[in-house]
């Protein structure tokens, strides 16, 4: 049980901000620049490359909103220091600029006029320095006020909405009273509970805001559907795993925000909250791009329910996965970091199990490993908003 | 054993949170909103995690999970039936 003297060991950055794991980050502006980024991190053992396949002809809200996410995840209190690749420096300059806001250790390179080999070099030699300079970095006790916890669901079931999202609910109800700055998203898959939500917006503006983006969101929905979204929202797995219809599916998802929580304001995408307490971010329902983006927001450590088994983590953020599927706390355990399959069978509370998430997490918070990292799962994936030019 | 979970009262369906239920099984069901048990007779296999009806539903029927309105019936359902995307769809989309 948590309390007002729980405290976890995290790294102090230079902001302020706390991070549970110390990455230096190899990081590519675009596509192009994935080949030095992934031979800088095998020169440098211990460094991190997160390979993507975009950033060339993006404009607009698409291109904001990239650069959003890799700033931002350059910026998160996980990551000690980064070394930037771009095919050219100009932009290679606007995410350190961005990053260095942080106050953290940063250095871009850009690969025109000096190719793949000149690149490679000088990125690996900054990139050893930073990761020697993080190798001795030390952690200090930390209250539970200077943690950020993100959620979001995967290849949910029936199972979901009964024992793991609910478990989750209950943590993120005892996490708030401590200051903890927490997030949900999913904007599509709260259809059919969006009046919930909405009742559940601590004022006015900002319950007007959800509505607002979640109705902008209906309507992208409506404008490229085909008959309906079967077997898209809610997946082939969902339907596999007993689930029916969106209704069904959000009613179940919506449980992660527990039964007192309020939401205290929204954000587009990848932006970062500006207080504690509960926010609901804008993204898609997709585990890999939505957990990408509560990096680039900020974020240090998620809970992910699942109930027919989704193997996702992120390279940034770790990602705790819990189930309520018997079955799949049976079949996929190496992915399983909690079992709650016993609240099916009244062999344990809710209040137990959200207990049980507390400790994984501040197991996970003092260094522990995840599955998901244990297993090498690291999907970055970048959110589009349209066709480049 | 609890077979299948009822999360409220109002609640047309149930959700079978063990594997391998057969036509014809009796089951026990758990309402959580009053900590109540339910009896109810299988009509179909039906696997984990897929529902079955705890109350008669007539096609068209708004069908209630949560307490709220999941989508609606597209054939009649009986009480124990396998109730899935066969028989019932969403209002959304």
């Amino acid at each position: 049980m948590i309390s007002a003297k729980t405290r976890f060991h995290g790294y102090r950055r230079e902001n302020g901000r706390v991070g549970v794991r110390n990455h230096v980050l190899i990081l590519p502006v675009d596509d192009l620049s994935n080949a030095a980024a992934e031979a800088v991190a095998n020169n440098v053992k211990g460094v991190l490359a997160i390979p993507h396949p975009y950033g060339r002809l993006q404009f607009g809200a698409d291109l904001d909103l990239h650069f959003r996410t890799l700033i931002g995840a350059g910026s998160n209190p996980n990551v000690a220091a980064v070394v930037v690749i771009c095919i050219e420096e100009g932009w290679a300059k606007r995410v350190v600029d961005g990053i260095a806001k942080t106050g953290k250790p940063v250095t871009g390179f850009g690969i025109e006029l000096h190719g793949d080999h000149d690149t490679i070099m000088r990125a690996s030699k900054v990139a050893k320095q930073y990761l020697q300079w993080a190798s001795e970095l030390n952690k200090e006790e930390c209250p539970l006020a200077d943690l950020w916890v993100s959620t979001k669901c995967g290849e949910s079931d029936t199972t979901s909405g009964c024992g793991s999202n609910p478990t989750v609910g209950n943590a993120f109800d005892k996490l708030e009273p401590f200051g903890v700055t927490m997030c949900f998203g999913e904007t599509t898959e709260i259809t059919g509970g969006e009046n919930i939500v909405a009742d559940r917006c601590a004022t006015p503006q900002v319950r007007e805001q959800w509505m607002k983006m979640f109705n902008r969101y209906q309507e992208v929905i409506n404008r490229h559907k085909t008959n309906d979204l079967s077997e898209s929202q809610p997946t082939k797995g969902n339907i596999a795993g007993g689930l029916t219809t969106i209704e069904e599916k959000a009613l179940g998802n919506i449980q992660k925000i527990g039964k007192k929580c309020k939401v205290i304001g929204v954000m587009d995408k990848a932006e970062t909250p500006t207080r504690p307490g509960l926010w609901f971010m804008d993204s898609s329902s997709a585990a890999a791009e939505m957990v990408t983006l509560c990096a680039a927001s900020g974020y240090v450590v998620h809970f992910f329910p699942t109930g027919q088994g989704n193997v996702i983590g992120n390279p940034i953020l770790p990602v705790i996965k819990l189930t309520a599927n018997p079955r799949t706390a049976r079949t996929m355990s190496e992915h399983i970091d909690l079992d709650v399959s016993g609240l099916l069978q009244r062999q344990k509370n809710m209040d137990q199990c959200g207990d049980e998430l507390l400790e994984v997490m501040l197991r996970t918070c003092n260094g522990r490993l995840t599955c998901a990292e244990a297993l090498g799962h690291r999907e970055f994936v970048l959110t589009r908003l349209y066709e480049s030019a | 054993m609890i077979h299948f979970l009822v999360h409220d009262k109002k609640d047309t369906v149930g959700v079978i949170v063990v594997e391998g239920i057969k036509a014809g099984q009796e089951l026990t069901g758990w309402l959580m909103e009053d900590d109540s048990t339910l009896k109810v007779k299988a009509l179909n296999d039906i696997p984990i995690g897929h529902k079955l009806a705890t109350r008669p539903i007539r096609n068209g029927d708004t069908i209630i999970k949560y307490g709220f309105d999941v989508g609606k019936a597209i054939a009649d359902i009986k009480v124990g039936e396998h109730a899935h995307v066969h028989n019932l769809k969403t209002k959304r989309w």
